[in-house]
């Protein structure tokens, strides 16, 4: 479970964030939504500890993630293409990412099996950089990297950007699946309301860095959130 | 890079200042002009082949403007413009002024200085376009500059061994211009063509699937077992060791590894150097080291491309680091083992390459690392690599003097108050002191990076 005290986040005189309490319990599949300037990277990027924070903290299962890195090995994440490494191809990739997380190519191999819908014939055995695929195909690659050794916490920055509306389908039932089946705890952002609210079980609303809206997802949700953003 | 641009720019000064007055002692019986242009075939072929390798063609930004409401014509004609005032065409301007204004105080006559002046910026600009056009044709082979160093070479072995004697028939030719001004239209009508050819050929590649598209070249791949016997660093290794081969600009140190081995050629058959023992101190530390100095200084720029997925994946900093540790100790031993044969201009080089092997596996690296925690500069991958001083900053060119110098001011003390053997001693108990305090010293420069985490995420996202 994630917990976050007090935290802010200013760049000068300007607050990106403050975010006075927020609990994010196990296993819950959370989505950030607002516009653009909201504060969702921000979060994510303190949650991961890429950002230091001007006030407050953020624990990962109880571990403050700027003082200790105990966090690391159960958390998992892919906020853009700066997580790739574009001079390896799809395969080393995985087993680089693999080998962090203690699994080899055997398992690695095992493990890409069940992502073959989703990689449609485009990312394995293409005898191609990651540096040249297409933004879409990178996408993919940066995902299911980041669902390599079971993590509990798995942090994604505007999944669905970029991606084809077959593998948007796809990747929804695999990140819903993934939070009944592993228990994870899925941190997603979003500026597509309907996939958001199909996916997350929890969804908050940030405006320049403040919460205003908690909802847990029901049938309303999504018309409560258009209404919301329809200014 | 305006360091190395003043650099360039006093020595051309100095040059064109002072090429009149030494030709003219040197050989009094001849004219320095005409002398001068006997050589200018010379000249120009050096230019040709720095341009090449140095001066980057300016296609590749002009995508954003073909979607504006711009003719094509006039996008190139900019493009092609832009690049005539580059600094490269400049630069030869410091030494063909001074050398002008020579001509004229020498009264020669001030057409006869004109007309040469202007003759030389419309060679510099046709050397300048002709270089655009074989540098796109030949950008899209791996080994692109075996082209342009084959034609270099022909040219220049024609005209050696006088079967065709360009730098005669160009020397003529300036000759006949400066005595007949008006025939500096032949001149003038090449450049117009190389210009036109360029626009020409720009033309049928201004499109984003031509020239501007980016190259996409086959993946090879290599598992690396062997790398598994060096334990938990491994998986770093084998990406330090694509990163190496893989990028352009990284790869460029791996081919400087024989610059610095032939390092050595430079003193030891030289008599004036002989028992200048010292001086082997500085080649042992260039040549065990030159990786160390050239990779190493832009730890951890190299990732800073994927820095951000390093700092929050399942990683341990001090692994990180050794890996890349692990990679300057074996360049060290390697330049060792392959810089042996300099055991034939003395054993005392030998002796003292190996001190300063030892030197740098345990003090050079050290030193290197740290200041890599002071990295606040990005590096891109893709760009080129000769001459790019992307990453450089002024922390980078300081540490250099010290890894060269001090071990050389370190052997000195000793060498001068008892001897020989004491100095090799000093630089090898140094280094041991540094291998045995190995972990010791990661702790401490795994501090250093951990302090400066968020300040050089921060700077690599930049462009810069």
């Amino acid at each position: 479970m994630i917990k976050v005290t007090e935290l802010s986040k200013k760049y000068g005189d300007t607050t990106v964030l403050n975010i006075a309490l927020m609990e994010i319990s196990k296993g819950q599949s959370f989505g950030l939504v607002g516009n653009n300037g909201a504060g969702k990277t921000t979060f994510f990027n303190l949650v991961l500890d890429l950002i230091n924070p001007t006030t407050g903290n953020v624990t990962n299962h109880e571990i403050q993630v700027n003082k200790s890195e105990e966090w690391k090995p159960f958390t998992s994440s892919f906020i853009d293409e700066s997580f790739l490494i574009g001079y390896l191809t799809p395969e080393e990739y995985f087993y680089f990412i693999g080998e962090l997380r203690g699994m080899n190519k055997a398992d690695i191999d095992a493990f890409l099996v069940q992502f073959e819908e989703i990689f449609n014939d485009e990312i394995l055995k293409k005898r191609k950089y990651l540096r040249d695929l297409s933004k879409g195909n990178q996408k993919k690659v940066g995902i299911i990297a980041a669902l390599i050794g079971r993590p509990e916490v798995i942090v994604l920055d505007e999944p669905f950007a970029n991606l084809d509306p077959t593998t948007q389908i796809r990747l929804k039932k695999l990140l819903k699946d993934l939070t009944v089946t592993t228990n994870a705890t899925l941190l997603i952002s979003s500026h597509d309301l309907g996939h958001v609210t199909d996916v997350c079980n929890r969804i908050v609303v940030l405006d320049k860095g403040e919460i205003v809206k908690d909802l847990i997802t029901s049938a309303e949700t999504l018309q409560e959130l258009e209404a919301y953003f329809s200014v | 890079m305006a360091f190395l641009a003043l650099y360039f720019m006093l020595t051309f000064l100095a040059l064109g200042i002072s090429l009149f007055p030494i030709l003219e002692k040197q050989f009094p019986d001849s004219d320095p002009l005409i002398l001068l242009n006997g050589f200018l075939f010379y000249w120009f072929l050096a230019d040709l082949l720095m341009r090449f390798f140095l001066q980057k063609l300016p296609v590749m930004n002009i995508k954003p403007l073909l979607v504006l409401p711009i003719k094509r014509g006039n996008i190139l004609h900019y493009v092609l413009g832009k690049s005539a005032v580059s600094f490269f065409n400049f630069l030869p301007l410091f030494a063909f002024i001074p050398f002008g204004i020579m001509l004229i105080l020498e009264e020669y006559g001030t057409t006869t200085a004109m007309v040469w002046m202007i003759l030389m910026v419309i060679f510099t600009l046709t050397i300048n376009y002709l270089n655009i056009i074989i540098e796109s044709r030949s950008a899209e082979t791996e080994l692109s500059f075996l082209p342009i160093v084959l034609i270099a070479s022909a040219l220049f072995a024609l005209n050696y061994f006088e079967i065709v004697s360009f730098s005669t028939l160009l020397a003529n030719g300036i000759n006949a211009i400066d005595v007949n001004p008006i025939l500096i239209l032949i001149p003038l009508a090449i450049l117009g063509v190389v210009y036109y050819l360029n626009y020409a050929f720009l033309m049928k590649k201004l499109y984003v699937d031509g020239s501007l598209k980016a190259k996409t070249k086959i993946a090879s791949t290599s598992d690396m077992t062997w790398t598994r016997r060096f334990g938990t660093i491994a998986p770093f290794l084998q990406l330090d060791l694509k990163l190496l081969w893989r990028n352009k600009r990284p790869r460029s140190s791996i081919f400087i590894l024989i610059i610095g081995l032939a390092y050595g050629l430079f003193f030891y058959p030289n008599p004036i150097y002989q028992g200048l023992e010292w001086l082997y101190v500085f080649v042992g530390i260039f040549v065990t080291g030159i990786f160390i100095i050239n990779f190493g200084q832009f730890i951890p720029a190299w990732d800073s491309g994927y820095y951000k997925l390093l700092m929050s994946q399942n990683i341990r900093y001090k692994e990180y680091l050794n890996s890349k540790y692990s990679l300057m100790v074996m360049s060290s031993i390697i330049m060792f083992v392959l810089s042996i044969p300099y055991v034939y201009f003395g054993w005392k080089i030998l002796l003292v390459h190996f001190a300063a092997m030892i030197y740098n596996v345990g003090v050079n690296t050290y030193i290197i690392l740290l200041a890599g925690s002071f990295n606040r500069k990005k590096i891109d991958l893709t760009q080129r690599a000769a001459f790019n001083y992307q990453g450089t900053g002024a922390v980078q060119w300081l540490v250099g003097f010290p890894l060269l110098f001090v071990p050389v001011g370190l052997f000195f003390a000793p060498y001068k108050l008892i001897g020989f053997e004491a100095g090799v001693a000093f630089l090898i108990i140094l280094g041991a002191i540094g291998v045995v305090f190995h972990q010791k010293l990661m702790n401490f420069i795994v501090t250093k990076y951990l302090n400066s985490k968020y300040k050089m995420i921060s700077a690599f996202e930049q462009d810069n």
